[in-house]
């Protein structure tokens, strides 16, 4: 097969993206070989798709993506992830506050407390071990001046203590209980120092 | 060769960028910016390459960028999202090329005859080039000023084909024509560009190439 110049220019493209047929393209090859204007073309078309196809051709202009990305972040909404984040912590916040005061348990209500006077120790950390006795209303720090029956005592988490209804003692608890908010985070789940107290309980 | 280039596809960064779109899909938005970063310079190129101004093309990046992410459900996967990046950020250009260019009479169809054979005007020789040429800012303003010369139904299909590396069936989509118009759109501009460009390039620039209207070859 023979081929023209006006041929060769006309499936020069074809040809540069491998789509002729392998008897059309040995011909064009063949011509190749014999002409040297056809060889020129070739060569330039091809030089004119490498240099194009660089990635160097185009500049963005200086602070492109930035601009991009702020006019996304005004259109984007909050997302569900960034929503559900938020609603991660403030539900931990939340579970860490309502924690101390169901001191652990799975049920998510506050049992009656024993004492009509008696405040709910929220603020003391659940995993503290404390000490209550069997016909008492209060838990105690071991070795407080204010537990009644030493007889009975048994040691029991907070977490325990407060399930079954024990509230703190306004004594020995009294850190926990008046300034609970500002030392909670000091002292959540660790086995904190508990100041004595000198004050006599009214249980 | 440009074919070559198109079809090569890293299965891990697809794999990645499905995994990325299905959790923007989920509710995770930000992600978006991570998506859309390795595209950010095309999605401005097609833009510029249509509209010829950097201003219209930026913000009409921006905005293709933004429909993207609005309409990311819409994306289907058996597409590039490169592909569909690309085919918003093309429509994009072009309406706003139409609003823009509207109280000028311009022919909807650019009736320059397609079929017809394309002639050489020039045989300088033009071998190998070495890449560093683009590093010169001079070489640059030439191929955009060539670019910028050609009537733009070439100019589009040459952008997604050789630039976009589209391949020929997702530039016939973008661009709303036959993969056969593309073809022929393509020979057009690779041969009218070799015109403009072989005399300097080839040369050193010795020839001095201009771009004047009545300069065109063609």
């Amino acid at each position: 097969m023979v081929v023209s110049c006006e041929e060769v220019w006309r499936e020069i493209s074809n040809y540069l993206e491998g789509e002729v047929d392998p008897g059309l393209r040995a011909a064009i090859q063949e011509h190749f070989r014999g002409c040297k204007h056809c060889t020129a073309v070739l060569d330039g078309t091809r030089n004119v798709i490498e240099l194009y196809g660089d990635e160097r051709m185009f500049e963005v202009p200086l602070g492109f993506s930035q601009r991009l990305h702020r006019r996304l972040e005004e259109n984007m909404p909050r997302s569900r992830g960034l929503a559900f984040g938020w609603m991660v912590a403030v539900t931990a916040a939340g579970l860490v506050v309502g924690g101390f005061e169901v001191g652990g348990s799975s049920v998510f209500t506050r049992p009656e407390l024993r004492s009509e006077h008696a405040q709910p120790g929220s603020g003391v950390p659940a995993q503290m071990m404390v000490v209550v006795s069997a016909d008492g209303k209060t838990f105690h720090a071991p070795g407080c001046r204010f537990i009644h029956d030493k007889a009975k005592l048994r040691t029991v988490t907070v977490s325990e203590a407060l399930r079954e209804g024990y509230a703190p003692c306004v004594r020995c608890m009294k850190k926990y209980l008046s300034g609970a908010v500002i030392s909670r985070p000091a002292f959540a789940g660790t086995e904190a120092h508990i100041p004595g107290s000198e004050a006599q309980s009214r249980e | 060769m440009p074919g070559e280039a198109t079809s090569l596809e890293n299965p891990a960064e697809k794999s990645n960028e499905e995994m990325l779109i299905r959790r923007i899909r989920g509710g995770e938005h930000e992600l978006f910016y991570e998506l859309i970063r390795p595209y950010e310079r095309r999605v401005y190129s097609a833009a510029f390459a249509i509209l010829r101004n950097e201003a219209d093309a930026e913000d009409a990046a921006q905005e293709a960028v933004l429909k993207a992410f609005k309409h990311i459900r819409q994306f289907r996967a058996e597409a590039r999202f490169s592909t569909w990046l690309i085919q918003i950020t093309v429509n994009e250009a072009r309406m706003r090329r139409r609003k823009e260019h509207a109280h000028i009479m311009e022919p909807i169809v650019d009736h320059q005859d397609e079929e017809g054979n394309y002639t050489p005007r020039d045989f300088a020789d033009w071998r190998e080039i070495p890449s560093e040429t683009l590093e010169r800012n001079e070489v640059r303003q030439k191929l955009a000023e060539a670019l910028a010369s050609l009537g733009q139904k070439y100019r589009e299909v040459f952008v997604l084909r050789d630039m976009q590396h589209l391949s020929i069936q997702e530039t016939a989509k973008a661009v709303g024509i036959s993969t056969a118009s593309v073809k022929t759109r393509l020979l057009r501009a690779r041969l009218m560009l070799r015109d403009l460009l072989a005399p300097g390039l080839g040369g050193s620039w010795n020839s001095k190439v201009s771009f004047a209207k009545g300069d065109k070859p063609w």
